[in-house]
């Protein structure tokens, strides 16, 4: 493979002579799962994970200000749900090789280009949990409340997405974790991220399993700080068992 | 209770009831035939209870909801105090009327002081104030504030959070309250027990109220007034529970009431309202001929024994009257002995169970006032009271 002896030969003229032990030159050479060369390359990757970092917040944040607020809009005026799910569906469904293709001509290679796709990616699955905590909320919370002078706007900020919430975090759990994974495709779009690193030395097992487990991690870490945010703000959850 | 403190007293009831009056009130929705509610007019007094009561699809839920604008009056008017609804704006309007449905509709993500606190924190009342109408209204409705004031709806049971749900429409003192078979979820015997909670708080409270239910048990115990409504939303008859039980204005309010409306009347009344037999009254050591003079006045054709506080010892024997003077001398025990606060039914029930067909009554000393018979109340079932007999010109056809 023309890949795997060129970073193999990369790496040969990069380690200084006699840095590592023997077998651990072996497993280098042999591209295999060494210890010692993670212990020593680990600052290569810490770059690279801020900007997968980057390129999962940014998305999944734009992502949810425009899904939150068309789903508010479309709570509002029903027949909007419908056309929204439809596009930001048919969004969905675009491979992201594909969709960096179709906005080189517009946002060129870069940043940009990844983090349009990958918010894209983001909306519809927010989309729709905020417009499905919102039709949970219990009819007779609504009534109660109607009948005792909350007006439309407080009877929105007040009883309907607190009770959504649960749903609504829900949906953002599972946009973070997706975009954690999908950004490591930005690398196609001259995004950067983790999936460049993973992408330069595919066959080097010491590289997929630091690259691809900081992906792992950065996807548990961002899940673990939304659960405990969505404990934090919905202590009747915990009460209700 | 304790003390109360300023807070208290002034969040006792310093509001007034309101009147309420339906004028014409009419709803009609696009595409149906038949009205939900059909010109409906009827006056509540301040501080009574009025129960709208019909067949589902009657229209007792509409006619409800277009007091607090939650559905709009089509034509017609309603008059709270005299001023149309129509002319306030509906959320400020319905956050001066109470409301308090079946479903309850506790806010499950906001503590049990947070949704008392609802309407009070919409109309800006300070936190202090707030805290304590908290506190005053979970004692009102029989909870113990500290237990309950920071727990969640999904802690508490049925029964609690339907207190919960009247206290929350309690909360700013609201002249006028609108309760949706605000008890129609909960097993008959809590039910009952807060039923007669209620009324012991309306006692205190005296709020004017729309109380709407199919249960007419529960409207008869509940309502000072009731209004049967039928299908299509038209007002059968609009009287006190006693006249609607004595004089049904049509078939199909006589059917609604029950072949058994007789046996109600009995659950309406006390034992105080009706006129007693007379009895004749001696004690030990009285002269015979007195006592056989009172004999001859009375009733019944035994005279009774009482003590020195007139309170009743038993049934004299023919033996007790043949010297000169009254002997110690019974046939029975004064059994059962009813109160004069008894509900007939009960009163009746205790005579069934007894094998005497007639008990003395005494009043809130335990001093004999006369004897309740079977044929007393066969009487009283028979006869219409006078009261009865004048309310009947309130019956609307």
């Amino acid at each position: 493979m023309a890949v795997s002896s060129e970073s193999t030969l990369l790496f040969a003229q990069d380690a200084p002579e006699g840095f590592f032990g023997d077998r651990a030159d072996k497993c280098v050479r042999e591209e295999g799962f060494c210890p010692e060369w993670i212990a020593d390359n680990y600052q290569r990757y810490i770059d690279p994970f801020w900007e997968h970092v980057f390129l999962t917040v940014v998305p999944v944040t734009i992502g949810f200000i425009l899904a939150f607020s068309l789903a508010l809009l479309a709570h509002r005026h029903r027949w909007l749900i419908g056309p929204v799910a439809g596009v930001t569906g048919a969004l969905y469904t675009i491979p992201s090789v594909a969709f960096f293709f179709l906005l080189q001509p517009i946002t060129g290679l870069g940043k940009t280009t990844a983090i349009v796709a990958l918010t894209c990616y983001t909306l519809l699955i927010i989309f729709r949990n905020v417009i499905t905590g919102l039709a949970a909320v219990p009819d007779d919370a609504k009534d109660a409340g109607r009948g005792m002078g909350l007006t439309e706007r407080q009877m929105l900020w007040k009883v309907e997405l607190p009770l959504a919430l649960p749903e609504i975090l829900a949906g953002l759990r599972i946009a973070t974790t997706t975009t954690v994974g999908l950004a490591a495709l930005a690398f196609l779009a001259n995004g950067g991220g983790l999936g460049a690193e993973l992408d330069a030395q595919r066959f080097f097992k010491s590289n997929v399993v630091v690259a691809g487990g900081l992906c792992i991690l950065l996807a548990a870490v961002l899940d673990v700080i939304i659960l405990g945010f969505q404990r934090l703000v919905t202590p009747w959850q915990r009460a209700a068992t | 209770m304790t003390e109360p403190t300023p807070a208290q007293t002034e969040g006792k009831s310093d509001r007034q009831a309101a009147t309420l009056e339906f004028r014409d009130a009419t709803k009609r929705y696009p595409g149906q035939d038949d009205a939900a509610v059909d010109h409906l007019s009827l006056e509540v007094p301040a501080g009574e209870i009025c129960v709208l009561v019909g067949p589902s699809g009657c229209g007792k839920t509409t006619a409800m909801r277009m007091v607090n604008r939650m559905i709009d009056i089509t034509d017609g008017d309603i008059l709270l105090d005299g001023k149309s609804v129509k002319d306030r704006p509906p959320a400020e309007l319905r956050r001066e009327i109470g409301y308090a449905i079946q479903q309850i509709g506790l806010f499950p993500h906001l503590t049990i002081a947070d949704n008392i606190a609802t309407v009070p924190k919409l109309l800006g009342w300070d936190k202090e104030r707030i805290s304590t109408r908290i506190d005053e209204l979970l004692e009102l409705v029989s909870l113990d504030p500290a237990d309950t004031r920071d727990r969640y709806p999904a802690q508490l049971s049925g029964g609690q959070r339907q207190r919960i749900g009247v206290a929350r429409a309690l909360a700013v003192d609201p002249p006028l309250m609108l309760m949706d078979e605000p008890f129609g979820a909960i097993d008959p015997i809590n039910r009952e027990r807060l039923q007669n909670e209620f009324l012991r708080l309306q006692q205190d409270i005296r709020k004017t109220i729309v109380f709407v239910t199919h249960d007419i048990d529960e409207a008869i115990k509940m309502g000072d007034r009731i209004a049967v409504l039928q299908k299509g939303g038209k007002l059968a008859q609009f009287a006190s529970p006693a006249d609607l039980l004595m004089y049904p204005a049509s078939k199909f309010v006589e059917d609604f009431v029950g072949a058994d409306r007789a046996l109600k009347r009995l659950a309406l009344q006390r034992v105080r309202d009706i006129d007693l037999w007379k009895a004749a009254i001696v004690r030990v050591g009285e002269p015979v001929a007195e006592a056989r003079a009172k004999l001859a006045d009375a009733d019944l054709e035994m005279a009774l024994l009482v003590d020195d506080s007139h309170r009743p010892l038993g049934w004299l024997s023919e033996a007790a009257l043949s010297g000169e003077r009254v002997e110690d001398k019974r046939r029975s025990e004064a059994e059962p002995i009813v109160e004069m606060d008894d509900i007939l039914r009960d009163a009746l029930s205790d005579l069934l169970a007894s094998d005497t067909r007639y008990g003395p009554v005494v009043d809130n000393s335990g001093k004999v006032v006369g004897v309740l018979s079977l044929e007393v109340i066969g009487g009283f079932l028979h006869e219409p009271s006078s009261e009865a007999r004048s309310g009947a010109d309130l019956v609307e056809s």
